[in-house]
Formats: structure tokens, sequence, C-alpha cells
């Protein structure tokens, strides 16, 4: 509980000294709200912002999933084939060099306006650091205890299921980490393009109309919800590999 | 009482771009302890790797119970100088592991290990990670583990090579009282004298690199062994003897 007093206090101080400026400098609300003029907003428009809460947290949810288990077997056919490993690399660091603002709209125009196009989205921006953390982890696993199990005559396989897999998992987490907090965003960005509901569709009517308290209080939304995902990879880590935080616990 | 020849290795070589291992012959014998003792780097850890078929030798021929066999994974407990338990896995599962690799059922494993734990005072660490865990005691249950997973001709590498002294005495007592009950064949190398002359029944005694074998020293100690007789006269006086030989 400790080690958020500090954070908590310094957003604090940025609040208030934020209010202050507005304040005393008159800044129209239009182009700089203050902090209790976006709660107000966000409070006037609690049911609004819930109504295009809704599909952003499907398409985050479904996107992730999909990047799992996209991730988990590129990361397998990586770690098993060499060949695959050396076909497979390049393109994943190019796939990472696409702009997915401009993807959007050419997912928009092939997969039309439903949430397929949305959750290709999602799972782009998600897929990269849980198959590269994967894929470091099956390679991380200490020579000596692949020797161990080579030395009891276990095959590929077994050391797979044994030993890499399990070995792996830390990694996995920390690359599903990451990718659970780009998945909110992955999923407001593909709103962006087409979409009826969506908190990245009200994003953008909001900024068209100049709202902009609203606008900072759908931010604020996002940047919450990003946090909560993290937060709920972060218990899942701690209830799936209780082990590791045992270690990481007395390395400190 | 006749003793069966367990292992038996002729004419043992192998060069990487250097000659590591020369001409390497040696025996050992049904529950026969057996330590290698040689300085750092000469090439006991790849003989080791030789012996349980990670490595390929480029001549010689090794025998087991007389029959001679190429194809050696899986045929030794091997047991490394770091104790590599999985730290994913309790105690009473890395025990499990070396049953389940060999072959038995999840349920059957459970219940050897149980048996194995208990047998040898560790039953009340089952629940532990690994990580919880002193280095002791974690050789403890690597050394339980290699012999859940094959216990007819155990290799340790400098099995207590990374402990201190209190520690590995206590280890020492441990691994006779197994070897003891279970009726074990074992080899281990090392690089401590008094390590070597209390454990074994020989010592072999190997070269620098490349490694050949200088010497085979005959311990004559009486079983069983405790602590205090490496005070003794005839200790001491083995001792000087390895010394001079090494
Ligand atoms: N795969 C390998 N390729 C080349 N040299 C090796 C290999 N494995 C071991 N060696 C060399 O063999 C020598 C003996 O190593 P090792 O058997 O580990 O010694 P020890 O266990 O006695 O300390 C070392 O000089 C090491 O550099
Ligand atoms: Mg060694």
């Amino acid at each position: 509980m400790k080690q958020y007093l500090l954070p908590v206090f310094v957003s604090i101080l940025i609040l208030f000294f934020w209010q202050t400026i507005v304040t005393i400098f008159h800044i129209e609300q239009w182009i700089l709200p203050a902090p209790v003029q976006i709660l107000n907003s966000f409070w006037q428009s609690r049911s609004l912002i819930f109504y295009h809460l809704i599909p952003t947290i499907i398409e985050a949810i479904i996107g992730l999933i999909g990047a799992v288990f996209i991730s988990i077997f590129i990361a397998v056919l990586m770690e098993r084939f060499t060949t695959m490993r050396k076909i497979i690399y390049p393109f994943l660091i190019l796939s990472q060099t696409i702009p997915f603002i401009i993807l959007a709209p050419l997912l928009t125009l092939w997969f039309g306006f439903g949430i397929l196009p949305k959750i290709i989205i999602v799972i782009l921006v998600c897929f990269f650091p849980i198959v590269i953390n994967l894929f470091d982890g099956f390679h991380g696993v200490d020579p000596a205890v692949l020797r161990l199990m080579t030395s009891m005559g276990a095959n590929q396989r077994q050391i797979f299921k044994w030993v890499k897999l399990p070995a792996s998992l830390p990694s996995f987490f920390s690359g599903l980490r990451i990718a659970a907090a780009y998945s909110i965003l992955g999923a407001v960005v593909s709103e962006w393009t087409g979409a009826d509901r969506g908190l990245g569709i009200l994003l953008i009517r909001s900024t068209k109309s100049y709202l902009t308290d609203r606008v900072f209080a759908v931010i604020g939304i996002i940047t919450i919800l990003s946090m909560i995902a993290v937060l709920l990879v972060e218990m899942i880590a701690r209830i799936s590999i209780p082990w590791h935080y045992y270690k990481l616990k007395k390395i400190s | 009482m006749k003793s069966q020849s367990k292992l038996k290795i002729n004419n043992l070589s192998l060069s990487f771009e250097e000659e590591i291992i020369k001409n390497i012959s040696l025996e050992v014998n049904q529950e026969e302890i057996i330590s290698i003792i040689g300085p750092s780097g000469c090439g006991k850890s790849t003989l080791f790797n030789i012996i349980s078929g990670i490595l390929r030798q480029n001549k010689g021929v090794i025998k087991i119970d007389g029959i001679e066999e190429k194809k050696r994974q899986g045929k030794f407990g091997y047991m490394f100088q770091e104790p590599l338990l999985f730290s994913w896995l309790k105690v009473l599962e890395n025990v499990m592991l070396g049953y389940e690799i060999k072959g038995f059922k999840k349920e059957q494993a459970k219940l050897k290990a149980q048996d194995l734990l208990k047998k040898f005072n560790l039953f009340e660490y089952a629940n532990f990670y690994p990580d919880s865990l002193s280095g002791g005691m974690k050789q403890k249950v690597a050394l339980l583990r290699t012999i859940a997973f094959n216990s007819s001709i155990l290799l340790l590498d400098e099995p207590f090579g990374s402990l201190d002294a209190i520690t590995r005495s206590s280890l020492h007592l441990y691994l006779l009282e197994i070897w003891k009950k279970l009726k074990l064949t074992v080899i281990f190398t090392t690089h401590d004298i008094r390590e070597a002359i209390f454990l074994s029944d020989r010592v072999y005694i190997l070269s620098k690199k490349p490694a050949t074998i200088i010497d085979c020293l005959k311990i004559n100690l009486p079983r069983p062994r405790k602590t205090e007789d490496i005070t003794s006269k005839k200790f001491v006086e083995l001792e000087k003897k390895l010394i001079s030989l090494l």
C-alpha cells in the first residue's frame, strides 16, 4: 500500500496545480477545462460514457484473448522449428512498423463496420509483446537444465512440456501485461474510422463539438480502464505462478 | 564377498579442438562408492557427460553390467553441481518428476515420491517451493530426484562443491545413509581431497588436461564412517599419500 502513497500524492498535487492555473488565468473551457469541470462533465454524461464503454471493453477483451492464442501459436512454432523462426522473425518486426491508424480504414473497407476489424486491430497491437516475451522465455531456460533433461533421455516434446513451458510463464505474463495496457487504446483507435458505438467514436464526436471537458473525461476513463486491465493480468499472474513471486520476494 | 563390475570403461578418449579426455579406463563395482579427483577444468564434467550419453566419445567402450552400451541416456542418475530444481514445482513434485520421466503415472509417482521423502527425512518440506530452501536442503532434494529417476548408478558431479564446510559434512552423512539403505553404486567427482577419502572405497586421480588416470588409491577405512574419522591417523596418512599423487 505504501508504494502507492507517493504517486497518489503527486497526482493530487498536479490536479490542484492544474485547477489553480485554469482559474487564475481564466482559460477558456474548450481550450483546457479544469479538473473539477472534467469531473462534472463525466458525471453529467455518465450514462452516455457507459453506453460507449461496453463495446470498447468487449473489443479489447476479445482482441487480447485472440492475441494470446495467436502469440502462443507463433512462439511455439518459432521455438520448435528453426526455419520457421528465420521466416517469421523479420515479419514480426515488420508488423510493428505498420501505422495502425492507417490500417483501420482499410480493415473497415474489407470487413465492414462490425466488430471484426476492431478485433483485428487490437490483436495486431497486442500480439507483438506477447510473442517476443514468450519466445525469449523459451530461450532463456538454463542450458544446464536442458543438459539434465537430455541426460535423463527426455525428448524435445517432454523438455518442452516439463521445462520450457513452465519456465517461460513469468516472461509470458510480462508480455501480457504490456499487451493489456495497449488493448484498450487499440480498441479506441480502431473505432475512429467506422463505428456507431465505442469510446473511440465518442472521443471523435466530442472533439468535433469542442466538448473538451468530455474529451478529457473519456481520456481519463481510457487511462483507468487500461490500469484495470494491467491489474487484472497481475492478479491472474499471482494466482497462476505463485512460485515466481516467491522468488522475487526472496531476491529483494 | 565377490563383487560384480557394474560399470566398466575402456580406453575412453575425446577431443574437441584439443584433447580433453585421454585413454581413461576405470571400473566401478556394485555398491561401491568411487570418487574421481582432479584439478578444476581437467575434464571431470566432460567425462560424466560422455558416460551419461550427452556427449559421444571419439574412442573407447563403456559397459554396464558387462554389456556394451552405446546409447546411455537415461541409464544413470546424473546430478550436477547446481541443484537445478524446478522453481515452479514444489519439493514433492520435483521428486515426482524423476519418477514421471522414468515413465510412472502421476498417481504412482506421487506415492513413490512421498515414500522416498519420508524415508530420507524430507517429508516435512514436501510442499515447499525450492526457492524457500537453503542450499544444502536444495541439494538433498536434488539428490532424491536423481535417485527417483534412476538409482542403479549415480553420477554426482561435484555435488557438494558450492556448499559451506558444515553443510557439506552433513550432506556427506546424508549420502552415506542413502547409499547404505538403497545399496547404491556411486561415482562422484570432486577437487576436495578429504571429501574423496571420507566417502569413497577407491579414489581415481586425474591429471590436468588432457585428463588421464594417474593412479587409483584404495581407501580401506572401516564403515560406517563418522565425521570424526577425518582426524584419525589412518585418514591423515591417506590424505598425505593422495596429496603426493596429485
Ligand atoms: N563442448 C565443449 N567444446 C569445447 N571444449 C569444451 C567443451 N566442454 C568442455 N570443454 C573444455 O573441456 C575442459 C574440461 O572441462 P570440464 O569437463 O568442465 O572440467 P572439470 O569438470 O574437471 O572442471 C575445459 O577446458 C573446457 O574448456
Ligand atoms: Mg566440472
